[in-house]
């Protein structure tokens, strides 16, 4: 598109078009922009960027691709495609209810079965950007606050606060106790936000947490939901990285604390769940909202007719979902191969000098470069940042955009490459630091 | 308990605890009572007839035919299989470029080819409600308004106001001129929103009309055109129903063709809202589509349609299907016959009752009158006879008032979301309603059952989990 040049636009746009709340201005999305230029492929572009700055799950496509093939009648509504105009038709916005078992068995099959869903409190949006949005305009009102543990999902920041209105205020953790939410750091957090004369309507914690890539403990999430009992607000729980624990005894989702508090005070606690990351499906836009409050389920649902999901992408994946056999042994198998490749990450990079906080989730590892930085700030991490984006040629996400408190911390995607791809990073940042440690040397001791 | 309730609403936002969802609306309740008791051919024969739903079902056949023709536009055949990790992982909030390219074509193609489309100007939404929604976000702030000329879409009321905080202020149309929109109805609405102290940001036309089935002439548009310029304020045409013009009526002129002539207009306010729901027929998909000739909102609305992008696999599908020339261009002749044919022959039926209709070129619907039926001309008048349509003629149709009409005794009469058979029945029903009313000469109130179809409470629950959502498909129309 040819670049014009503005007139002076007289009519205005409205203050949430023209705010920066979307947020697109952040580090975050400029290495992605880096990367879009210079792409890294592996016979054409060898020298290009290598993107780690996208939590994406491709490691078993394989399995997806294999029973696609096997089970096309059931995906193309059948022979002669008689199911076509009924599943053209479907825009209700409680969803096919097919799909909705589906979602829920999966969900119950992803914490082992240690608890149960419930089919028809399953709320459908098109991604769980989509979900947190909405849930965030049930919620609270616009200049109310929600809180959030740092360091956090950049997207945070555009799909809490952009058309909302609402302010996030942080709770802070750091690597003192390897990052984990504590009673005080919730209650410094509530008075900072009454402090301000925001009225807090939420805890939303993210569990497996990105860009920690770990879960959070058992012991944690009671005192977080003992935390929102006694404020009397809200819990939202952002599960979307349950399914990518390397073990499914290591992740302890808040549905199985309300479940053995026998559900008392569980009409706060709502969670958000997707398949982009646990499957690998971002582009089929699948969210949901499960909701123990009656309210809350009942309003999403209406909402979600601003962000219904493809009746389309219904059929497809509440075939998949309900074919149980496929469900077990792809949990098992991805959980597996996202460990292996964890375990690759971790042991190259302690190759090269450089320690991680200890991981047991999610599409990517939380490193630490702080004993690299010139001045332990954010400029210090922005300059380090910009050497591995243009120098070492790798996109990784800087913790200040993740609004973690102490610099040097970066979040590196490990599941979005293959395996040799992922050598090849290991190999550049292996070369980048043994090229650091000779240019600190002195000149005469070489 | 009564604490413990006050004390749960409050715990929900302002938004979350209003009505602004619009779902206590008479354009709900009818379908309400079609789900409690739905027709089916065989099964219940005596049930209401869905007439209240505009859905364009008459042009399946033409598109399974492709799809078994195109087994590669679906990714999860043999032939297929190959695009489905890229398509799967795809998110990017541009769009895959050949569904935008597609898209354009489309459009182009619907409007005889008379303007292009750029793809770079087509940005997604969830459908046309999201897209409705993310224009109004985009345009104005909470408490600033849209002018949208009556009778308008029910869905509009929800769509542009609940979580946006714009308003909607009317430019009345009325029987009188056949509900045209003249260029005074629209300067007294927007003197009127002056006086009371309210900011006009902008004025929504749809067009192909929803509910009157009418779309505005050369001279109008320009006018129109000319107004918004001239008061600087914003245009959004929602041309959702551009295909749904009938065979053999004069050629839709889309705003896009006005502002291509018009060299004096300020592009930067002109923003098109579109779907496939209508003219394809597949609202199942949530293709939504913002057009804006205004660069900022493009950019704008681009970056919120991360909060309701079409499914990948989707657009996969679409793009295929509206790249083949040779399909489009048989669909649309095609869907604008039939829906020709079967307005007509609705229509002409209803004539030889003594029911007439607007005039009208184009939609999924018509615009009945009936306000010769009305026991007293006021919107009671009009409630009591919708509940005798629906508890005697077993017929949901969707009475004026939910459209904001300014007069009594209109009804919009969907006929495109049934088989021929369907509305033959539904015909004969109306026949010997017609015929017993005549007979009688008793004010219609009288012949109404007692049965309890009480307006907006009684089926409005909290929880209406059982529910389908009001736009479900409630009609199995046989092909």
């Amino acid at each position: 598109m040819a670049i014009e040049i503005e007139q002076p636009s007289s009519v205005e746009l409205s203050k949430v078009a023209v705010s920066e709340t979307h947020g697109e201005d952040s580090p975050y999305f400029a290495g992605w922009k880096a990367y879009d230029e210079d792409p890294y492929q592996e016979s054409n572009n060898p020298s290009g960027v290598i993107q780690m700055g996208l939590a994406e799950n491709q490691v078993s496509f394989d399995l997806l691709e294999e029973y696609s093939e096997q089970h096309s009648e059931a995906f193309t509504w059948g022979k002669g495609a008689p199911g076509f105009r009924e599943n053209a038709l479907f825009q209700d916005y409680h969803g096919l209810q097919s799909f909705r078992e589906a979602m829920a068995s999966f969900m119950e099959q992803i914490r082992g079965g240690r608890a149960k869903f419930d089919s028809d409190r399953v709320v459908l949006t098109a991604g769980a950007t989509a979900a947190n949005e909405l849930l965030t305009f049930i919620l609270a009102d616009p200049g109310d606050a929600l809180l959030v543990p740092t360091p956090y999902y950049p997207g945070f920041d555009r799909d809490l606060r952009w058309r909302t209105g609402v302010k996030i205020v942080p709770i802070h953790c750091d690597s003192s106790n390897n990052f984990q939410i504590t009673p005080q750091a919730l209650e410094a957090a509530y008075k900072e936000a009454e402090a301000m004369n925001k009225k807090v309507r939420a805890v939303l914690i993210t569990n497996p947490s990105n860009p920690l890539g770990a879960t959070i403990q058992r012991s944690v999430l009671e005192e977080i939901l003992d935390f929102v009992t006694h404020k009397n607000i809200h819990l939202v729980s952002d599960e979307i990285y349950s399914g990518s624990a390397f073990s499914s005894s290591e992740f302890i989702s808040i549905a199985e604390i309300l479940e053995s508090r026998k559900y008392k005070n569980s009409e706060r606690v709502h969670i958000v769940y997707s398949l982009s990351k646990d499957l690998g499906l971002p582009g089929f836009r699948v969210g949901t909202i499960y909701s123990y409050n009656d309210k809350v389920v009942t309003t999403a649902r209406r909402m979600s007719s601003f962000t219904l999901i493809s009746s389309q992408t219904q059929h497809l994946l509440a075939s998949m979902l309900s074919n149980k056999k496929f469900t077990e042994n792809y949990i098992k198998t991805n959980r597996e191969r996202l460990r292996k490749r964890y375990e690759m990450i971790i042991q190259g990079l302690k190759n090269a000098g450089i320690e991680c906080l200890k991981g047991n989730a999610g599409l990517f590892c939380w490193m630490n470069l702080s004993p690299l930085l010139e001045e332990q700030t954010r400029e210090g991490e922005l300059a380090l940042w910009d050497s591995m984006l243009h120098e070492v040629k790798l996109n990784i996400s800087p913790g200040s955009s993740c609004h973690c408190s102490e610099p040097g911390w970066f979040r590196v995607c490990f599941a979005n490459m293959s395996e040799q791809t992922l050598e090849i990073a290991l190999k550049r940042i292996h070369d980048f630091m043994q090229q650091r440690e000779r240019q600190r040397k002195p000149i005469s001791s070489q | 308990m009564v604490s413990m309730l006050r004390k749960q609403e409050e715990l929900l936002s302002k938004i979350a605890s209003g009505n602004g969802h619009g779902e206590n609306s008479p354009y709900f309740d009818g379908w309400k009572a079609y789900e409690t008791d739905p027709y089916h051919p065989t099964e219940n024969p005596n049930g209401v007839i869905q007439m209240g739903l505009a859905e364009n079902q008459l042009c399946f056949d033409l598109v399974q035919d492709w799809l078994l023709s195109n087994p590669e536009a679906s990714i999860c055949t043999a032939e297929g299989v190959n695009y489905f990790r890229d398509i799967a992982i795809f998110q990017d909030y541009h769009g895959l470029p050949k569904f935008r390219n597609a898209v354009a074509n489309f459009m182009a193609k619907v409007r005889g080819n008379k303007v292009k489309y750029d793809p770079d100007r087509i940005v997604m939404s969830g459908g046309a409600t999201g897209a409705h929604e993310t224009v109004a976000f985009c345009l104005a702030d909470p408490g600033e308004a849209f002018l949208v000329p009556t009778p308008y879409y029910a869905g509009f009321d929800r769509d542009l106001r609940w979580r946006t905080g714009v308003q909607l202020f009317p430019v009345v149309c009325d029987s009188s001129n056949n509900f045209e929109i003249t260029r005074e109805a629209v300067e007294a609405a927007y003197e009127k929103a002056q006086e009371d102290n309210i900011r006009i940001k902008g004025l929504l036309l749809t067009n192909p009309s929803n509910p009157l089935g009418t779309y505005l002439d050369r001279e109008t548009l320009r006018s129109l055109v000319s107004f918004i310029n001239e008061k600087n304020i914003h245009l959004v045409c929602d041309e959702i129903y551009a295909a749904t013009v009938f065979m053999g009526q004069p050629d839709f002129i889309s705003i896009s063709e006005i502002i291509e002539e018009d060299i004096h207009c300020n592009r930067n306010l002109i923003h098109i809202v579109y779907s496939l729901s209508k003219d394809m027929g597949f609202p199942g998909f949530r293709v939504g589509i913002i057009y804006s000739y205004n660069d900022k909102v493009v950019s704008c609305a681009r970056k919120m349609s991360s909060f309701g992008l079409v499914s990948s696999q989707t657009q996969h599908l679409i793009a295929s299907m509206l790249s083949d020339d040779e399909f489009v261009d048989r669909f649309i002749t095609e869907s604008a016959k039939r829906l020709a044919e079967r307005h007509r022959d609705f229509t002409w039926g209803l004539s030889q009752m003594g029911i007439s209709c607007l005039k009208s070129n184009a939609g999924l619907f018509f615009w009945m009158d009936l306000r010769h039926l009305l026991k007293e001309q006021t919107y009671d008048g009009e409630m009591e006879l919708w509940k005798v349509i629906i508890n005697e003629v077993k017929l949901n149709v969707s009475p004026g008032s939910s459209f904001h009409c300014a007069n009594p005794g209109w009804f919009r009469v969907c006929f495109a979301n049934m088989d021929d058979e369907t509305m033959n029945i539904a015909l004969s029903r109306i026949r010997s309603f017609m015929s017993k009313y005549k007979e009688a000469k008793m004010p219609v109130k009288k012949l109404c059952w007692q049965r309890s179809l009480r307006l907006s409470t009684s089926f409005r629950r909290l929880d209406d989990t059982p529910c389908m959502s009001p736009q479900s498909p409630l009609v199995r129309a046989r092909t």
